[in-house]
């Protein structure tokens, strides 16, 4: 090391003015670019999001296409096979996974001390944790196209234009999710405790929705399931996914989805807050 | 503040706010629940200097570390930084910090450039002169060739280079090295302390240098020692020797700590 004093000229810290809307897209492009490269370094990370779905796809859908029928619901205007039925849920099930997979990361960065670059920059702590949560998102929503390119070989179309009208609902389910793995990771204190959100969170979640079965059918089951599965936010994820295949929007959902994204994500804000929860304070309280 | 409000000339380059500290903590205290872990802490440190925080581990220097760098809250006391307060202007004050944490924070996966990059980004420096800057950080450090291998691929001594010229990519006004040194052999350590004190000589950085090897404590600076979370001793080198009826400061860290005297380089 000779001198590691720089020529460049970069003005110093104290002499910069406040951030504007250039260095704020900067940053984001960052975190992008950051999550995006450690999705590209993990190679399994995208088979598994992929074999996931594609095994209900292929496996779990053609067995329970004999057995459950599906009638016409909205926003379906014919029979559809199950494959289609369940495809929208399996589009969930990506979005849940993934956003699950990023609170697994974050945990993991905590852990590896790769969080403290993150929360020690300049820019305000909510809008850190958005780009992370935006990051999180694009990464989801690859997988999500990657399964539809490859379902669409399998048979299981929408209306062309229906995957394109349907980015804007992936985009915020997969908000919603994303910000409830950001709430998750604020409180789970170690990796190891993060099987525990396996069994707690994402399957009851994919199970106790419409994903697998209309709700109709789910009701007839069970009247308690069904009151369960209209408690989950999951529910409104699939359902403004379905509808958005086929170029409808489903109000409540959409409100519903919106709703439980800004309450996800202002726990997850307020569990980072320093001043309020950050784990990172619960996590090093023996090394002083 | 104006752009240029406070500035002074060293060798022919402007330097930030020298009216104000560079770091001024007022009454800080934080507990771990019932755990006391810092009680009343009071110093600060003048722009431009070379300041030594010594303790043993436990002493309490992480947690004051977080609370300067804004990972912990202040609940009681102030910290300043460059005279802005870190829980009321965090964004001003942590502008002005550059940080090298005690554990590995980069991403083993990423490449060199790539983790200088994201750190940039960070701190909103766009790519073309981030990269600039990149380029000219890892050729004052002779790891130019190293800018596409992946950081995982480094010695423990070349990660922590590089964690330095990162925590100097946005142009701190304030570093703060938390066991910088910790883990690395004798020649590493060496260049590395020496290049800091390089930076505060010729850039005019007001360095924060937390460690419990006595050996890097030189003649010139300011020492300010913490034991078992309280301040015990804050100065220059020769008056904490003075205060403390001792010969050397490794003698006067002994008795001030109530440790038995160690030999120079000896973890306490």
């Amino acid at each position: 090391m000779t001198d590691i004093a720089g020529n460049v000229p970069l003005p110093r810290s104290s002499a910069r003015k406040r951030f504007g809307l250039m260095q704020y897209l900067v940053c984001l492009k960052g975190i992008l670019i950051r999550e995006g490269l450690r999705y590209l370094n993990q190679r399994e990370r995208f088979i598994s999001s992929l074999v996931r779905p594609l095994l209900w796809l292929f496996i779990f859908a053609a067995g329970f296409r004999q057995v459950l029928g599906v009638s016409i619901i909205p926003p379906y205007q014919t029979y559809v096979l199950y494959e289609v039925y369940i495809t929208p849920g399996l589009c969930g099930m990506i979005l849940l996974f993934s956003g699950m997979q990023s609170s697994l990361s974050m945990v993991y960065d905590r852990e590896m001390g790769n969080m403290r670059t993150l929360l020690v920059s300049p820019f305000p702590r909510w809008f850190l944790l958005v780009a992370k949560l935006l990051a999180g998102v694009a990464v989801s929503i690859t997988q999500v196209y990657a399964f539809l390119f490859i379902a669409w070989f399998w048979g299981v179309k929408a209306p062309p234009i229906g995957y394109l009208l349907t980015l804007p609902a992936l985009f915020l389910a997969g908000m919603m999710l994303g910000a409830l793995g950001m709430l998750l990771s604020s409180v789970v204190k170690q990796l190891e405790n993060f099987a525990g959100i396996m069994n707690f969170v994402i399957f009851p979640m994919y199970f106790a929705s419409s994903a697998l079965y209309p709700l109709w059918r789910v009701q007839e089951a069970s009247p308690l399931l069904y009151k369960i599965c209209q408690l989950n936010p999951f529910t409104y994820a699939v359902e403004l996914i379905r509808f958005a295949f086929y170029g409808q929007v489903e109000w409540t959902s959409l409100a519903v989805v919106c709703g439980f994204t800004l309450a996800f994500m202002t726990g997850a804000i307020i569990a980072y807050d320093p001043s309020r929860g950050l784990t990172i304070r619960k996590q090093e309280g023996g090394n002083t | 503040m104006g752009t240029n409000a406070g500035l002074r000339n060293i060798e022919g380059r402007t330097l930030p706010e020298a009216d104000v500290p560079a770091l001024q903590l007022t009454s800080v205290s934080y507990a771990y629940g019932k755990r006391q872990a810092l009680d009343d802490i009071s110093f600060s440190i003048a722009p431009g200097r070379f300041a030594v925080l010594l303790g043993l581990n436990g002493a309490g220097k992480t947690t004051l570390f977080s609370l300067i760098s804004h990972l912990f809250a202040t609940r009681q006391g102030n910290i300043h930084v460059f005279g802005h307060d870190i829980n009321r202007k965090s964004g001003d004050a942590l502008r002005r910090l550059g940080i090298v944490f005690q554990a590995r924070t980069l991403d083993l996966d990423l490449s060199v450039h790539q983790n200088l990059a994201y750190h940039a980004s960070l701190h909103g420096i766009g790519s073309r002169q981030a990269n600039q800057r990149i380029n000219e950080l890892l050729m004052s450090i002779d790891m130019s060739d190293r800018l596409h291998e992946k950081a995982r691929s480094l010695s423990g001594g070349q990660i922590r280079r590089v964690e330095i010229i990162r925590a100097l990519l946005h142009q701190p006004s304030l570093l703060l090295l938390d066991e910088a040194t910790v883990g690395l052999d004798i020649k590493s350590r060496a260049t590395i302390l020496s290049d800091i004190r390089k930076l505060v000589q010729n850039e005019g950085i007001s360095v924060l240098w937390a460690t419990h090897l006595i050996d890097e404590v030189s003649h010139a600076d300011q020492v300010i020692v913490l034991d078992r979370g309280k301040l015990i001793a804050n100065g220059p080198v020769h008056d904490v020797i003075k205060r403390a009826g001792a010969e050397t400061i490794n003698e006067a860290f002994s008795r001030l700590t109530g440790i038995v005297a160690l030999t120079p380089g000896q973890k306490p």
